[in-house]
């Protein structure tokens, strides 16, 4: 099934923590450039898919590979962003300095990093915030600047853990306008992780959905809805209202 | 005028001692009114003695939080991060750590003699206990999110220690350099006052052998007004380095 086209599979997936089975039989591909995005009420094992693929959780049984490698550490080629931004950046660093965090992970050579970091905060609206630290930017602005920081180890694969998840409805729809056109620019395969059935629908190319207790693939989903997509004219359209529909039951069912 | 507020209890305290004193007492060998232990106080500081003092027992207090303070980081970093280290050293930790360590001057003396060096010893015995205890703690309260941030990223432990452990524990450590420092003052003038002829704590023992209680008062007075201008010093110093985190612990006075 994995060909060189696989970004990243989950191949027989298995995971117990302390005896509780938490995903089970999870199976599938995500090709490279793909946007796909997991559904799933919380505690389904949907932030816990993408620790395994992160390699900060190793499964029980089965293999997590990222193009033909087994997943068995974190990797430069896979970045995270989390929901929690206010945890997930450094306090005592400014702007500048969190993007410049991954790029000393790295070892980009101290005079070459502020010509890298100028354009990735550029490229999510921040260049004017640059010299501000973490506690004097708002929400939304602290999660472009972890977005920005994913982007500067230039990862092949981006996932994303419900990041928009504790921001307000506008700076969301903004942000996930950004997200599209990032993923678009840079051809990036993205795991997004998210409860909201609307915005899976909106931003994937595949809507995985999950059962909870255990985790497992309920229902996978391609969402043929034309790109670019618009915060008007994608929602209306009627391929998105019968998909909307379609998936709605399932999550019922998933909540059941 | 209302950061000048809080001078007026001390103000009155001092105004109710001198009157009650003046009309009560006419010659004591014990207490003085408060206007000669200033001029006491006054005379000290202009004759440099009491500099001199100042500056012996700033040194014993110094030297031994540095080495207390820096050993007990270091421990504290290590066994916060090592579980197999932390219970090696649990039962070490517990049974020394409630030694009081004015207990330790005999000990102290008959290896070190007077000087320096006994007082710094003990000095450093006493803040060695809080640097590890509130070091360990710091460390233990570090965002774990952080920690995984780092292992996303490929940091090394070293890396990630020093771009991540010690950035983010720093605000708590700062606390405890605070705690440790106050405590430091408090056993250098105690070792000053039992055995070790210098200082500010061997001032105030000439004073009560030669009967000048507004000497005794004055130094009293001085080490008050060192200890807080210590303690102000080292919170400003914490606001400066952390204001844009939002992160200070004020709540801690030492």
């Amino acid at each position: 099934m994995p060909d060189s086209k696989t970004a990243f599979s989950f191949e027989g997936v298995h995971l117990e923590l302390g005896g509780r089975p938490i995903l089970q039989d999870i199976n599938f591909a995500v090709k490279r450039g793909e946007f796909a995005c997991v559904i799933g009420a919380s505690g389904c094992g949907k932030t816990t898919l993408l620790r395994l693929l992160a390699g900060l959780v190793k499964p029980t049984s089965g293999s997590v590979r990222l193009g033909d490698q087994t997943v068995t550490a974190p990797s430069r080629e896979v970045a995270v962003v989390f929901q929690d931004y206010s945890r997930a950046l450094l306090p005592w660093r400014t702007a500048t300095g969190n993007v410049s965090l991954a790029l000393e992970a790295i070892g980009v050579p101290p005079a070459e990093r502020a010509d890298r970091i100028a354009p990735l905060l550029a490229k999510v609206g921040l260049t004017d915030h640059a010299e501000k630290y973490p506690s004097q930017l708002s929400g939304g602005m602290q999660q472009r600047l972890q977005i920005a920081r994913s982007l500067a180890q230039d990862p092949s694969v981006l996932l994303m853990d419900e990041p928009f998840g504790a921001l307000d409805a506008m700076t969301r729809q903004s942000l996930q306008d950004e997200v599209l056109r990032i993923a678009s620019e840079r051809h990036a395969t993205v795991l997004f992780v998210t409860h909201d059935l609307e915005e899976a629908l909106y931003l994937g190319d595949r809507v995985i959905a999950l059962y909870s207790n255990p985790g497992r693939v309920a229902r996978m989903v391609d969402i043929p809805l034309p790109r670019p997509r618009d915060q008007l004219a994608t929602r209306e359209h009627p391929e998105f209202l019968r998909l909307r529909r379609e998936l709605f039951t399932v999550m019922e069912e998933i909540h059941a | 005028m209302r950061r000048w507020r809080g001078i007026i209890v001390p103000l009155v305290v001092l105004l109710v001692a001198e009157i009650t004193f003046r009309a009560t007492v006419t010659m004591s060998d014990s207490l003085a009114p408060p206007s000669r232990a200033v001029g006491a106080l006054l005379g000290a500081l202009a004759d440099g003695t009491l500099l001199a003092n100042t500056a012996r027992t700033l040194a014993g207090m110094l030297g031994g939080l540095a080495i207390g303070g820096i050993a007990g980081l270091a421990a504290g970093i290590a066994i916060g991060f090592s579980e197999t280290l932390r219970r090696a050293s649990f039962l070490t930790i517990e049974l020394l750590r409630p030694i009081p360590s004015v207990a330790l001057l005999p000990l102290s003396l008959l290896i070190f003699g007077f000087g320096y060096s006994m007082e710094i010893a003990v000095v450093a015995f006493a803040t060695f206990w809080p640097a590890l205890i509130l070091t360990q703690n710091a460390v233990a309260q570090i965002e774990p999110r952080l920690i995984e941030v780092a292992r996303l990223m490929g940091l090394s432990r070293l890396e990630t220690a020093w771009k991540i452990v010690l950035p983010a524990a720093a605000p708590r450590l700062m606390t405890a350099l605070r705690l440790a420092a106050g405590l430091a003052l408090v056993v250098a003038v105690t070792a000053e006052i039992v055995s070790n002829p210098q200082g500010l704590g061997h001032d105030l023992m000439i004073a009560q052998e030669t009967l000048r209680p507004e000497r005794m008062f004055g130094v009293l007075l001085w080490v008050g007004l060192f200890g807080w201008g210590k303690n102000a010093a080292l919170l400003r110093l914490e606001r400066w380095m952390f204001s844009h985190r939002g992160e200070v612990d004020t709540s801690v006075a030492a």
